[in-house]
C-alpha cells in the first residue's frame, strides 16, 4: 500500500508492505536509520520519534498508521544546519558511547525540555526511565540533559 | 600516585568530543545495522526450538519455492569446514547431526523481504529426534559427553577425562591445609547474565564477483573473524575482507561470530548482497552470555585478620560450546583469593559443557563470579573477628613486590591499599529523611511504601583481574601510518589502526596518541579493516587502550625517524610505516600445579573497590541503590571523561546483575529471551556514581595507561550484594538477587 506523510518537515511517500513497522519504514524505505532498532517492542526506546508532536516508539506503530500524519525524527531536530541544544549537550558531556541509545534520549530529552522547562532530577529520571542505555550507567546522559535544560 | 576526585558536570574541564560524538548524537553514523547496498537481499536464520536433539532431516522444498527466496542453505551447503570456534573449532556453521542448544542455527534463507525470508524459514521442515539433556552443570561430568571426539583435550591443558569438562584449573600455593585460628565457609551462586549490547548481531556481505567477500559487520575482533570466516567458506584469508560497520556495544557478546559465515555464504550463494539483522529475542540466542557459577568457599585467618588459607571449588557452565570458556575458567582461578597476600590456596576451577545457553566472554570475564564468593567472604570473616572489613581488607592487600597464588611476582603497579582508602575515604549523602517521593523510594514509580519497612545498608568490595591476554598468547596489535603532503602543505597523517570501536573511545586513543607522536601534523583515522592493516587484537579484556596507544606511538615515532632521516621534508614521496606493538610476553600456567612457568602468566592487574548505600524494603523485598563510590586503578587516565564513562557504565551492569538481571532457562530453554522480561538499570534503577581515579603510571604500557573497561563491573555485583546485607542481615548468597530472598 501507499502512504503519504510529513517527516522533518517534507512531503514523502512510500510504498509499503501492511505489517512493517514505521521504524522499518522510516530505516529502510525513508532512508533515515537514525531511528535505532534495538528491541522492536517499545522496551527500550531507541527508536523514539514524535508522531504529531507525541513521542512514541516507532517499532510500535505500523507504517500504515502513520499515513497523512506529521513526523520528527532524529535527523529531523537540527534546525538550518544548527543541532539542537541537546545534541550539543550530549557530545560535550560525553553522554555518547557507542550511541545506539543515543538517537531515542535526544529525542525523548529534547521532547523533555520542550514541555517542561526546569525539569528536576526526578522529572529528567522519570521521563527518561523507557529509554534503555547500556554503556553509560546514564550519569553523563543526566549530565548533557541538565546542561541542556538550564 | 595521583588521586584525582571527580567533580560535579559543569566543574569539570569539557573534553574535546570525541569525532563520533555529533555523527552518533544526529542519526548519521552507520551501525552495522543500517548498512544498504544496490540489489541486497535479507537474511534470516532458522535455529533449533530444542536444546538437545538429533536432525534426522531437513526438507527446504517448500521453502525454495516461495515468492521473493532466493536460497535456502543448510549444513550440505557450507563450502568449507562445517567447524568454527575461537579457540576450539567445535561449533557447526549450521547444524548437522545434532543440535546442541536452542537457537542453534540450523538453516540460513535469502529473500528480498525480511518478512518472506522469515516465513521461508518457518516453511522448512526439519525433523528432530529429542536427546537427553544436559543442564545441570553439577551432573554434566557423570552424563554421555556433548562432544564425544573432547576438542579441547590435548591442548596442553590439565587434562580431565570426566565427559564434558571444557578445562579444569587447579592452583595449589603453599600447604591448603593449613590451620587458622577462624575460618568461614560459604556456597555462592551467579545466574547467566547478559552482554544487552543494544545494537543487535547484524552485518551486510557483499560479494566481490572474483569468488571473494567483504563483510561489513559489529565485531570486537576483525582478524579473527576472517582467521574463522575464511576456512568454513573455503577461501584463503585474502579473499575474505571484514571491515568494521558501525558497533552498538559489545561487552564481550561480539568475540564469537554471529551472522558472519551466514551472510557470506548467501551472499557468494546468491552473487547479491545480503543484510541479516537478528532481532532481540535471536540476539539472545545469537551471543555467548556470562557464566552462571556455584562456588564453594572456605577462608582462614589468624585472630588478628591475617589469611592463612583460601580454598574454593568454582564450577562454571559453558554451555554448548567452548567459546572462550577455556580463558574464563582460568581467570576465575586466578583471581579468586582477590588482590591479598594469601600464603596458602587450592582453587579448583571447572567449566563444563552442557546444552544450556553457550557462555563466553563478558565484562569482568571470570573475575567476576569469583570477587562476588571472595569478597562476601572477607565481609563473613570481618564480622566472626569484629574487624572493620576495610581494615580486614587493608591487612591482607597485596603490593608490588607481592605474590599471587599462582607465584606469579607483582612487577607493575597495583595500589590496591590506595584504592581501598580512597573508596573508604568517599562520604555518601545522608539518609533523606521521610517523607519523601515515592520515587526515591524501594518500588520507585510503583508507589509501593511511604517507607515504613525501608532499611539503609552500607557495602564495600574490592575486585581485581587482568589487563591483555594472558598464558603465553601472542598477544600484540598492529598499526600502519602514512605521512604525506597535505593539501594544505603542511604535514598530513593517516592512521590505521583495525582495533574495534565498540564505544569504548579507541578510536581517541589513536588519534590523541598520534597528534601526540607526530606534532602539528594533521590527522586521519582511517576505518578499521582486515583489508589494508595486520591484526590489532581483541577489543576485550581491557587491553585495547594499551595495545592501541602502543602501537600507534611505535609506528608514528618510526615514521617521524624516517622523515628526520629525509632531513624533515617529504619531497612529494610518502612515508608508509607499518610495525607490531606486542606487550612483555606471557607464560602457560603448569597444568598440574597451576603455578607460572615463566615471570608471569598475567601482563598486568588493575583494581577497583567500591562503596554502596542501599536501602531495602524488607517487608517487600524491593532494593534501591542510593548512592555509589568507587576508587580505581586507572595507571594513567588519557581522557577522564572516557575513563568515568567506563566506570559508570560498568557499575550499572555490575547493579544489573546483582538486583535483576539474569536469563532464566527451563530444560536449557531460554524463557525470558526479551527486554520486556530480562530486566535492564534504567535511569530510575541507577543512583549517582562519585569515582576517584588512583593513577599510578604501569612501567610496561605506552604512557603508563592501564585498562579501565572492566575493574568496576569485577567489583560492583559483590559491593551492592555486601550493601543488601548490611541492609536486610541476611545472607543473599545468590545473585541477582530477588525480592523473595530479602522478604520471605
Amino acid at each position: 500500500m501507499r502512504i503519504e506523510l510529513t517527516v522533518n518537515g517534507e512531503r514523502c511517500e512510500a510504498d509499503v508492505w501492511p505489517g512493517e513497522s514505521l521504524l522499518f519504514v522510516l530505516r529502510e524505505r525513508l532512508e533515515l536509520p537514525g531511528s535505532k532498532n534495538a528491541c522492536e517492542q517499545g522496551e527500550c526506546g531507541s527508536c523514539s520519534v514524535l508522531l504529531d508532536g507525541e513521542l512514541v516508539c516507532a517499532c510500535l506503530v505500523l507504517g500504515a498508521q502513520a499515513d497523512g500524519r506529521t513526523l520528527v525524527t532524529v535527523e529531523g531536530l537540527a534546525e538550518d544546519g544548527v543541532l539542537h541544544r541537546v545534541q550539543e549537550a550530549f557530545a560535550d558531556a560525553g553522554a555518547v558511547q557507542c550511541g545506539f541509545c543515543t538517537p531515542g534520549f535526544i529525542v525523548a530529552a529534547a521532547d523533555l525540555i520542550r514541555r517542561v522547562p526546569n525539569p528536576d532530577d526526578d522529572a529528567i529520571r522519570e521521563a527518561l526511565s523507557g529509554n534503555l542505555c547500556r554503556c553509560t550507567g546514564y550519569a553523563k546522559i543526566l549530565d548533557a540533559v541538565r546542561a541542556a535544560a538550564q | 600516585m595521583t588521586v584525582t576526585r571527580q567533580l560535579p558536570y559543569g566543574r569539570a574541564v569539557v573534553e574535546r568530543r570525541r569525532a563520533d560524538a555529533i555523527p552518533k548524537t544526529t542519526g548519521e553514523f552507520a551501525y552495522s545495522s543500517d548498512l544498504n547496498a544496490p540489489g541486497m537481499l535479507w537474511g534470516h536464520t532458522l535455529r533449533s526450538p530444542h536444546a538437545h536433539a538429533r536432525i534426522a532431516g531437513i526438507d527446504v522444498s517448500q521453502a525454495v519455492s516461495m515468492p521473493g527466496v532466493h536460497a535456502v542453505l543448510t549444513h550440505a551447503d557450507v563450502p568449507g569446514e562445517n567447524r568454527y570456534g575461537l579457540e576450539f573449532r567445535d561449533q557447526p556453521v549450521l547444524a548437522d547431526e545434532c543440535v546442541r542448544y536452542q537457537g542453534e542455527p540450523v538453516a540460513v534463507v535469502a529473500a528480498e523481504h525480511p518478512e518472506q525470508a522469515r516465513r521461508a524459514a518457518e516453511a522448512i521442515r526439519v525433523e528432530y529426534e529429542p536427546l537427553e539433556l544436559v543442564v545441570d552443570m553439577e551432573r554434566a561430568t557423570e552424563q554421555e559427553p556433548l562432544h564425544p571426539d573432547r576438542p579441547t583435550m590435548g591442548h596442553g591443558y590439565r587434562d580431565d577425562p570426566r565427559p564434558n569438562v571444557v578445562r579444569h584449573v587447579v592452583i595449589r600455593h603453599g600447604d591448603p591445609d593449613a590451620a587458622g585460628d577462624v575460618s568461614v565457609e560459604g556456597y555462592y551462586e551467579l545466574g547467566i547474565q547478559d552482554q544487552a549490547f543494544l545494537g543487535p548481531e547484524s552485518g551486510l556481505a557483499v560479494p566481490d564477483g572474483e569468488g571473494g567477500v567483504d563483510v561489513y559487520v559489529a565485531t570486537q575482533w576483525l582478524h579473527v573473524d576472517r582467521d574463522q570466516v575464511a576456512p568454513c567458506l573455503g577461501l584463503r584469508p585474502d579473499q575474505v575482507r571484514i571491515h568494521l560497520g558501525g558497533v552498538g556495544g559489545a561487552f564481550g557478546g561480539r568475540e564469537d561470530l554471529s551472522m558472519q559465515i551466514h551472510g557470506a555464504m548467501l551472499a557468494l550463494h546468491t552473487g547479491r548482497p545480503v543484510k541479516i539483522v537478528y532481532g532481540r529475542d535471536e540476539s539472545f540466542w545469537g551471543h555467548v552470555h556470562r557464566h552462571p557459577a556455584r562456588i564453594w568457599a572456605e577462608h582462614r585467618g589468624t585472630r588478628e585478620g591475617r589469611l592463612v588459607s583460601v580454598r574454593m571449588r568454582i564450577l562454571i557452565d559453558g554451555g554448548a560450546y567452548a567459546s572462550s570458556s577455556t580463558a574464563v575458567t582460568s581467570n576465575a582461578a586466578c583471581f579468586a583469593c582477590g588482590p591479598y597476600a594469601v600464603p596458602n590456596a587450592l582453587i579448583d576451577s571447572t567449566c563444563v559443557y552442557t546444552n544450556n545457553p553457550p557462555c563466553g566472554a563478558m565484562r569482568g570475564f571470570g573475575a567476576v563470579q569469583t570477587c562476588f564468593a571472595a569478597e562476601a567472604q572477607m565481609d563473613k570473616l570481618a564480622a566472626v573477628l569484629e574487624i572493620d572489613p576495610v581494615e580486614l581488607r587493608l591487612l591482607n592487600a597485596l603490593a608490588p613486590g607481592g605474590r599471587l597464588p599462582t607465584g606469579q611476582l607483582i612487577t607493575g603497579t597495583f595500589p590496591v591499599a590506595e584504592v581501598l582508602r580512597a573508596a573508604r575515604e568517599l562520604e555518601p549523602p545522608a539518609a533523606e529523611p521521610l517523607p519523601r517521593d515515592s520515587l526515591r523510594l524501594p518500588g520507585g514509580a510503583g508507589n509501593t511504601t511511604r517507607g515504613e519497612g525501608v532499611q539503609r545498608g552500607v557495602g564495600f568490595a574490592i575486585g581485581f583481574k587482568n589487563i591483555g591476554y594472558s598464558e603465553g598468547f601472542d598477544d600484540f596489535t598492529a598499526a600502519r601510518v602514512r605521512l604525506f603532503t597535505a593539501a594544505t602543505g603542511g604535514l598530513g597523517a593517516e592512521v590505521h589502526c583495525a582495533s574495534a570501536e565498540v564505544g569504548q573511545g579507541v578510536i581517541e586513543v589513536i588519534r590523541s596518541t598520534a597528534e601526540r607522536e607526530l606534532g602539528p601534523a594533521e590527522v586521519v583515522v582511517l576505518p578499521a579493516t582486515t583489508a589494508s592493516v595486520g591484526s590489532a587484537g581483541s577489543a576485550s579484556a581491557s587491553r585495547m587502550t594499551w595495545m592501541a596507544a602502543g602501537a600507534v606511538q611505535l609506528a608514528c615515532r618510526e615514521a617521524m625517524e624516517e622523515l628526520r632521516r629525509r632531513g624533515g621534508t617529504l619531497d612529494g614521496d610518502a612515508i608508509d610505516i607499518e610495525r607490531i606493538y606486542r606487550h612483555p610476553p606471557t607464560g602457560p600456567l603448569d597444568p598440574e600445579t597451576g603455578q607460572v612457568t615463566s615471570e608471569r602468566a598475567h601482563v598486568a592487574l588493575a583494581c577497583a573497590a567500591m562503596k554502596v548505600v542501599a536501602e531495602v524494603d524488607v517487608e517487600l523485598g524491593l532494593s534501591r541503590i542510593v548512592w555509589i563510590g568507587v576508587a580505581q586503578d586507572v595507571g594513567r587516565a588519557l581522557s577522564r571523561t572516557a575513563v568515568e564513562g567506563q566506570i559508570e557504565g560498568g557499575t550499572a551492569q555490575a547493579l544489573g546483575l546483582a538486583l535483576m538481571e539474569e536469563i532464566q532457562t527451563r530444560d536449557g530453554l531460554i524463557t525470558n529471551a526479551s527486554f520486556t522480561d530480562y530486566l535492564l538499570p534504567t535511569t530510575l534503577d541507577m543512583p549517582p556514581v562519585e569515582s576517584v581515579l588512583i593513577e599510578d603510571p604501569e612501567p610496561d604500557a605506552p604512557y603508563g595507561v592501564k585498562g579501565v573497561g572492566e575493574f568496576s563491573t569485577v567489583v560492583g555485583t559483590a559491593a551492592v550484594a555486601s550493601a543488601l546485607r548490611a541492609a536486610t542481615g541476611r545472607p543473599l548468597t545468590r545473585v541477582p538477587v530477588k525480592p523473595d530472598d530479602i522478604a520471605l
